[in-house]
C-alpha cells in the first residue's frame, strides 16, 4: 500500500516536471509578457527594469532552474500582473470551482443512475430509447452551445434564473459555500446543469450497459432463485457490481471536471480559477499557469488515490498491493 | 401413491422466440415427482434440462416463455402462477442449486449477506436468529468454522466449497422440491461423491423430492427413483431407473449405455454416440434422434409418441428395443 503510494507520488512529480517546462518554452514562444505588463509609453530603461524585476532578463535554462530550486522549497512564484503569491491567488478561487465540480458530478449522479438503470431494464421500451437518444445529445452538444441555450431561455426568455457570477456565500461549519443561501443556489443551478450534462450521459451508458451485462449473470438469477424481492435483486445484487466502474470513472473524471470547468465558468463568470487561468493566459502570466497547473495535477494525483482505495473497497477482490500500478 | 405429487409437470413446453426463429428447448416435456423421491433427469448437452428446471421457477429468460402444459406444484399450477406468488415459493418450497458453483454467488457480496437475506426473504426472524441459522446450515454441508466463514467473500472458497454454499442456501428453508442442476460436474471426484452422499441423506430426511439433472449415469444408477432421459427437448424415455438402465427401449438411451447388453452396466458413464445433436431450430420431421439412429427408417419420418411399452416404462420411439425389454 504505501509502496503503491509513493511510487503513483513519483510517477506525479515526472509529470509536473515536464509540464512545467512545456509552459516555461510556451509562453517564451508566444511572446514577452513585459510588452503586455508595460504601459504603451514606457521607456527602454522601464521595460529594462520591468524585466529584471520578473527575472525575464535572464536566458530561459536559468529562469528554469530557479523556478525548480524555488518551488522545491515551497515558492511558486508571483504572479506578474497582481504581484500576489500565484498559489494564493490560485487557493483564493478554488473553492467556487471545487464546488461547481462537486455539485456537477453529484447531479449528475443522481440524475444519470436511475436513468441508466432503468434504460438497462428496459432497453427495447420508449423510455429506455428516449433516455438512450438523450445521452447521446448529452455527448455531442458543445457545452458552450448548451450553456448560452440555458441562458437564453431561463435568464433571457423566462428572466428565472441569474447568468452569471457566483451568488452569496454562506458559512456553515466552517465551510464556505454558496450551497449555504438560497441566492447561491439559484447562481448555482445554471453552471452546475451545463457542466453536469456530459457526466450525467456517460454515467448513463455506464449504467445501463453495466445493468445489461450483470442482469445475464448466474448469481443474478440464483437471486431469483433464493425469492428475494425484485427491489433487492435491483438495488443490492445489481447495483453493487455495476457501481464498481461507475465509481472510478466518476471518481477519475472528478479532475477532468475540475480541469474542463474552464469553458463553463468563463460562460458564466464564475470566479474559480478557470476563469483565472484564462485571463493568466491571455496575460502571459506564466507563474499563475504553472501554478494552476501543479493544483489541478495534484488532484489528479489525489483523485487517483481515492478512486482506487474505493475501488478495492467496492471489489473485495481486488487487492492494493497486488495492482500494477 | 394416492397423494398428490410433490411436482407433476405435464406437456410443458418452453420456447425461445430468437431472431433466427422460434427455438423450442423444451416440446412436450412431462414427469412426476413425489415426495422423497429422486428423479434423474438425463441427456445431452442442449437437450433442455436447465430450460425444464427454470421453467419450474418460473425464471426463463425472455426472449423464452413457457407457452403450453402446466406444472403442478402440490396441485398448484405454476405456469399460470403470478410473480408474487412464484416470489413466495422460490427458495422456501422450490430450490434450485445451479450448475456453475463459481458463477453462482455474488462476488462481491459477503456469504452471511447472501445467506441471511434468503433467511429474510422468507421469515421474519432476527438478524441474530438468521445469523446463527445461516452458520447451521453451513455447519450441515460440512464447512468448518462456519462462524468465520460466514465473513468471508465468495472468492476465497473454492469451487467444491462454493458449491457446499449453494446447496446450504437450497437446504435453508427445507424445500418440498429441489432441482439440482449438475451441482457436481464441475468438482472433482471425492468432493461430487460427498456432496451427493450430503443432498441424498438431507432428502431422504426431510422428505424432499429431488430432481437430479446430470451426465452421468453413475449418478443416476445409485441415486435416482426413477429417470426421464430427454433429447432435443422431449423425453425420449422414462420409467423406475432399474426398468430404463437395465432394459432400455429407446435407441438413444441404449446407446448412451453401450451397445452391448451387459449386467454391468451399472457405475458406466454416458458414453458418446457418433454424430451431433441437431440444431434445435432446425429439427427434422419426425423423430429427432433419426440422423443418428441405428434403427431409423421410413417409419421414422413421423413423430413417434411417448407409449407405455411396459408397466411404468414409457419410450417415444418406432422400433424399441423390446426384445431386451421382454427378457
Ligand atoms: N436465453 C436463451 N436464449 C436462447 N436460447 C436458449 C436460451 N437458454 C437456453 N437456450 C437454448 O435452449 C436449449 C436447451 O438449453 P439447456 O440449457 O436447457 O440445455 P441443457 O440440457 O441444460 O444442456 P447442458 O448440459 O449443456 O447444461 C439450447 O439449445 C439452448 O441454446
Ligand atoms: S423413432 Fe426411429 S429414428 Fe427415432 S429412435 Fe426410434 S427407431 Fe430411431
Ligand atoms: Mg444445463
Amino acid at each position: 500500500m504505501l509502496v503503491f503510494i509513493i511510487r503513483r507520488l513519483l510517477q506525479s512529480l515526472l509529470a509536473l516536471a515536464v509540464m512545467s517546462l512545456l509552459v516555461f518554452v510556451g509562453v517564451y514562444l508566444i511572446g514577452d509578457p513585459v510588452a503586455i505588463l508595460a504601459s504603451p509609453d514606457a521607456t527602454e530603461v522601464d521595460r529594462e527594469q520591468i524585466a529584471r524585476a520578473l527575472g525575464l532578463d535572464r536566458p530561459l535554462w536559468e529562469q528554469y532552474a530557479l523556478f525548480v530550486g524555488e518551488a522545491l522549497r515551497g515558492n511558486f512564484g508571483k504572479s506578474f500582473v497582481f504581484g500576489q503569491p500565484a498559489m494564493g491567488l490560485i487557493f483564493e478561487r478554488m473553492g467556487a470551482t471545487v464546488e461547481l465540480a462537486l455539485v456537477a458530478t453529484v447531479v449528475s449522479i443522481l440524475v444519470g443512475l436511475p436513468l441508466g438503470i432503468y434504460a438497462g431494464l428496459r432497453p427495447d421500451g420508449i423510455a429506455g430509447r428516449s433516455i438512450m437518444a438523450g445521452s447521446i445529445l448529452g455527448f455531442s452538444l458543445p457545452t458552450f452551445w448548451v450553456g448560452l441555450m440555458l441562458i437564453m431561455i431561463f435568464a433571457v426568455q423566462l428572466g428565472v434564473l441569474p447568468a452569471s457570477g457566483r451568488g452569496e456565500v454562506g458559512s456553515f461549519l466552517g465551510l464556505h459555500s454558496s450551497l449555504f443561501t438560497l441566492n447561491g443556489i439559484v447562481h448555482l443551478i445554471l453552471p452546475a446543469t451545463t457542466l453536469a450534462l456530459v457526466r450525467a450521459a456517460t454515467t448513463i451508458r455506464l449504467a445501463r450497459a453495466g445493468v445489461r451485462e450483470v442482469l445475464h449473470m448466474d448469481y443474478v438469477k440464483f437471486a431469483r432463485a433464493k425469492g428475494l424481492p425484485e427491489r433487492r435483486v435491483i438495488g443490492v445484487h445489481v447495483l453493487k457490481n455495476i457501481m464498481i466502474p461507475i465509481v472510478t470513472v466518476t471518481g477519475l473524471e472528478i479532475g477532468s471536471v475540475i480541469a474542463f470547468a474552464v469553458v463553463t465558468e468563463t460562460i458564466y463568470a464564475w470566479p474559480g480559477m478557470g476563469k483565472l487561468l484564462i485571463d493568466s493566459i491571455v496575460n502571459l502570466d506564466r507563474p499563475v499557469v504553472v501554478a494552476y497547473l501543479i493544483v489541478v495535477l495534484f488532484i489528479l494525483v489525489m483523485l487517483n488515490l481515492v478512486v482506487d482505495i474505493l475501488y478495492s473497497v467496492l471489489d473485495p477482490r481486488v487487492r492494493l498491493g497486488e495492482q500494477k500500478g | 401413491m394416492s397423494e398428490t405429487p410433490t411436482l407433476e409437470v405435464r406437456n410443458l413446453q418452453t420456447h425461445f422466440f430468437t431472431r433466427e426463429g422460434v427455438l423450442k428447448a423444451v416440446d412436450d416435456v412431462s414427469f412426476t415427482v413425489r415426495a422423497g423421491e429422486v428423479m434423474g433427469l438425463v441427456g445431452e448437452s442442449g437437450s433442455g434440462k436447465t430450460v425444464t428446471g427454470f421453467s419450474v421457477l418460473g425464471l426463463v429468460d425472455p426472449p423464452g416463455r413457457i407457452v403450453g402444459g402446466s406444472i403442478l406444484f402440490k396441485g398448484e399450477d405454476l405456469a399460470h402462477a403470478g410473480e408474487e406468488r412464484l416470489r413466495a415459493l422460490r427458495g422456501s418450497r422450490i430450490a434450485m442449486i445451479f450448475q456453475d458453483p463459481m458463477m453462482t454467488l455474488n462476488p462481491v457480496l459477503r456469504v452471511d449477506t447472501q445467506m441471511i437475506e434468503a433467511i429474510l426473504a422468507h421469515e421474519k426472524v432476527s438478524e441474530r436468529a438468521a445469523r446463527d441459522r445461516a452458520a447451521a446450515a453451513l455447519a450441515m454441508v460440512g464447512i468448518a468454522a462456519p462462524e468465520e466463514r460466514l465473513l468471508a467473500y465468495p472468492h476465497q472458497f473454492s469451487g467444491g466449497m462454493r458449491q457446499r454454499v449453494a446447496i446450504a442456501i437450497a437446504m435453508l428453508h427445507r424445500p418440498d422440491l429441489i432441482i439440482a442442476d449438475e451441482p457436481t460436474t464441475a468438482l472433482d471426484v471425492t468432493i461430487q461423491g460427498q456432496i451427493l452422499y450430503e443432498v441424498q441423506k438431507l432428502c431422504r430426511e426431510t422428505g424432499t423430492a429431488l430432481v437430479w439433472v446430470t451426465h452421468d449415469l453413475t449418478v443416476v444408477a445409485g441415486l435416482a427413483d426413477t429417470v426421464s432421459v430427454m433429447y432435443a427437448g422431449k423425453i425420449v424415455e422414462q420409467g423406475r431407473v432399474d426398468d430404463v438402465l437395465d432394459r432400455p427401449l429407446h435407441p438413444y438411451t441404449n446407446g448412451l449405455l453401450g451397445s452391448v447388453p451387459s449386467r454391468n452396466r451399472r457405475g458406466q458413464k454416458l458414453r458418446q454416440i457418433p454424430g451431433m445433436t441437431p440444431s434445435l431450430l432446425r429439427l427434422p420431421e419426425g423423430c429427432a434422434f433419426r440422423s443418428r439412429c441405428p434403427r431409423a427408417d421410413q417409419a421414422c419420418a413421423q413423430m413417434p409418441a411417448l407409449a407405455e411399452l411396459a408397466p411404468g416404462h414409457l419410450a417415444r420411439c418406432v422400433h424399441p428395443h423390446l426384445e431386451t425389454a421382454g427378457a
